[in-house]
């Protein structure tokens, strides 16, 4: 057991999984980058760093690719179907636009029109979310675009452990994985065991206990909620968070039997808030649970506009402690 | 005579507890091992017990206050003490009490590891006694199963409490299962230890793999002490075996574990929690599918488990409501005068009776020597 960031909970997945598996290969612009140039003694290890020290101990199995989402990702979606476990980087999920073709017709189709004999077993890991000034291009929280296709599994962790747990069944599963990473969380730490381990999909964790109100979020949301959860336990509201973990599959019974025992549900999604994820649990539980709801569903979300550079603004559009504690208690005494 | 009824420690990553009602009014007569006030850690909810007969004199912790391990919970004292006394003692130590540093990630005593063949066997060892003891978790257990026990038993015995292959944080390779493996690498073990004699104490899974020792090498074996064991009998619950070690969800596994305890409200979020992450670990499903598989197959070993018992200084004990061993194996032995059999208790008999289960082991123990 030892104490990881994200970052490096992702990095030890990548290297237990590939020693164990030599099927397994990382593809992505400028993940190898750095190695060997001049006075370089380490590869970067990709934008983020989540790659450092993998292109010294696996060679060619650690591909940089050119500047074009569409080429690399649909040749790590083709490597998937020939037999290697493939996983690509799609630097921030903003690039989604120029090579969704690939993933939502060919990589989510393929078991479905070849009679389940085919099996496409690539993740593509990208970077989400606002909070480094890096404007409207490079911050989107496009989670929901990924859910609506069927045949994709959308993964979205917010701690060190379920990174390494969830990074290990992403590679493992035999279904095109999409892996989202808030960008803001890479140096969350927490304990890691040393271990090989998966986490299965479609489990949400109920990260904090409490008989008051419901609290859903994922990715750095669930932090934002725990912050506001603490605080609200200071006025005597306990609220129960929920981490989706999963977005598709998700945990919906989960969701509902917190909201059995505590009547109100407030979702946060950094989301832009229509069709979002957010807008999908609210529906579930109106559903499924409405006669468990002693109000209605809270929603905190972004705007519906994009996201803004300037940092003033950029704080003002994603969803804060004070707003989620605001919503949970007007929720409340509704 | 006045003493401190503190926080306890259950295990190693305890810092803090919450302390729960006073099962005990202010002046009342206590005998030594008396439960006084139930506190609850976030993995555990438990009662403590005082170390010597008295009178409470003060109940200090109020029911719903967090306090670290070692905090002032109350004062016993005997009846001549007078009040002023009882308070200044009070004053004193809360002036005096820091609380220790430790971090929930060091813990307080530290688990080691030992190369076992190909295996990496963690152990917890407490206690400087001449005598040792070792105890032997169940299926699917680990050395925190005695979080309630090791530190009251260190008394009489340096408590060694291994993490059996394919658990805790030992190495997940058990073979086919068979519990000889199990006993080949506990003589090793013994030898790396340089422990040449021991009073072995095994629950569940762990009381068979004592008995399967007990045969094989007898000189290692001072006594045995057997919780809730398998293999005295051809009953067991191979549905909970099959479905813990198949289960991956929270909602498959909190039911089986509720069978654990008389009181399913002991199986806290955390505990389960807990087991999943161990269970996610590579290689822990094929190691319990493999010990399930020889545990259910245990009709050839109850004469050979009676026939060890009839030789060596054995304890048995049970709890009635134990829907994994039935308790009847412990009513059927031949012999009775060592066989204890708790009501309202289920197959974690150590936990949910540990007070009783400590003083019968510690009073066992001394019949022996």
């Amino acid at each position: 057991m030892g104490q990881l960031s994200i970052r490096e909970a992702i990095n030890q997945a990548f290297d237990q999984e590939m020693e164990r598996d030599s099927s397994v290969i990382l593809m992505g612009e400028d993940i190898a980058g750095g190695t060997g140039s001049p006075g370089e003694d380490e590869a970067w290890g990709g934008a983020m760093g989540l790659y450092k020290g993998l292109y010294r101990k696996y060679g060619d199995r650690v591909l940089d690719t050119p500047l074009s989402e569409a080429a690399f990702v649909g040749a790590a979606i083709g490597a998937a179907t020939c037999g290697m476990r493939p996983v690509a980087e799609l630097m921030f999920i903003d690039f989604l636009g120029v090579c969704f073709d690939q993933i939502f017709n060919q990589a989510a189709k393929f078991r479905y029109m070849f009679g389940g004999k085919a099996e496409t077993p690539v993740v593509i890991r990208t970077m989400y979310g606002a909070g480094l000034s890096a404007a409207a291009q490079h911050s989107q929280t496009l989670t929901s675009i990924f859910t609506h296709v069927p045949g994709i599994k959308v993964v979205c962790p917010s701690s060190p452990y379920d990174a390494k747990g969830l990074m290990i069944e992403s590679i493992r599963d035999n279904d095109p994985v999409i892996f989202c990473e808030h960008k803001k969380i890479y140096d969350v730490t927490g304990d890691v065991p040393d271990e090989l381990y998966a986490i299965p999909f479609g489990e949400a964790n109920i990260v904090r206990e409490g008989d008051d109100c419901t609290i859903v979020g994922y990715g750095m949301m669930v932090h934002r909620a725990l912050e506001a959860a603490e605080q609200l336990a200071g006025d005597g509201l306990e609220c129960e968070v929920i981490d989706l973990r999963t977005l598709s599959p998700i945990d919906t019974d989960t969701v509902l039997e917190s909201v059995e025992n505590s009547g109100h549900l407030v979702v946060v999604d950094e989301a832009s808030p229509r069709c979002s994820i957010a807008a999908d649990v609210a529906a579930s539980v109106a559903r499924e649970g409405f006669g468990d709801l002693k109000a209605p569903v809270g929603m905190v979300t972004a705007p519906h506009t994009p996201v803004p550079f300037a940092p003033e603004l950029e704080k003002h559009f994603i969803p804060s402690v004070e707003k989620i504690t605001a919503c949970v208690r007007d929720t409340v005494d509704d | 005579m006045i003493k401190a009824i503190t926080m306890p420690k259950w295990g190693l990553s305890m810092t803090e507890g919450v302390v729960g009602d006073w099962m005990v009014a202010e002046g009342a007569a206590v005998e030594s091992g008396t439960e006084v006030v139930l506190v609850e850690t976030e993995k555990i909810a438990g009662a403590v017990e005082v170390a010597a007969a008295g009178t409470l004199r003060r109940a200090v912790a109020v029911t719903g206050d967090t306090l670290p391990v070692g905090a002032l919970l109350g004062v016993l004292g005997d009846a001549e003490v007078s009040d002023a006394e009882i308070d200044a003692f009070v004053v004193q130590f809360q002036e005096n009490f820091v609380p220790a540093e430790v971090s929930a990630e060091e813990g307080g005593d530290e688990t080691e590891t030992v190369q076992v063949g190909e295996l990496s066997i963690n152990y917890l060892r407490q206690g400087s006694a001449d005598r040792t003891a070792v105890l032997l978790h169940g299926f699917g257990g680990d050395l925190n199963n005695w979080l309630f026990n090791q530190p009251a038993l260190i008394a009489d015995r340096t408590v060694i409490a291994p993490d059996l292959p394919g658990h805790g944080l030992s190495t997940k390779r058990v073979a086919n299962g068979n519990l000889l493996c199990m006993v080949h690498v506990l003589e090793n073990l013994m030898e790396e230890l340089g422990v040449a004699k021991a009073d072995w104490v095994g629950h569940s899974m762990g009381g068979a793999i004592a008995l399967h020792l007990a045969q094989s090498s007898p000189q290692l074996v001072r006594s045995l002490t057997l919780l809730a064991s398998a293999g005295l009998g051809p009953e067991i619950n191979a549905d909970y075996l099959e479905g813990f070690a198949r289960s991956r969800g929270r909602r498959e596994l909190r039911p089986l574990l509720r069978q654990l305890f008389a009181d399913p409200a002991l199986v806290t979020r955390q505990l389960v929690a807990d087991l999943l992450k161990y269970k996610r670990l590579d290689g822990v499903q094929e190691c319990l599918e493999a010990l399930a598989y020889q545990l259910t197959d245990t009709s050839a070993q109850t004469e050979d488990a009676r026939r060890i018992i009839a030789d060596v200084p054995t304890l048995v004990i049970w709890g009635a409501d134990d829907r994994i061993i039935p308790a009847s194996h412990a009513r059927e032995l031949p012999n009775q005068d060592r066989v204890h059999v708790f009501d309202n208790t289920g197959h974690m008999v150590q936990m949910e009776r540990a007070s009783d289960v400590n003083r019968l082991i510690t009073a066992f123990w001394n019949d022996q020597s």
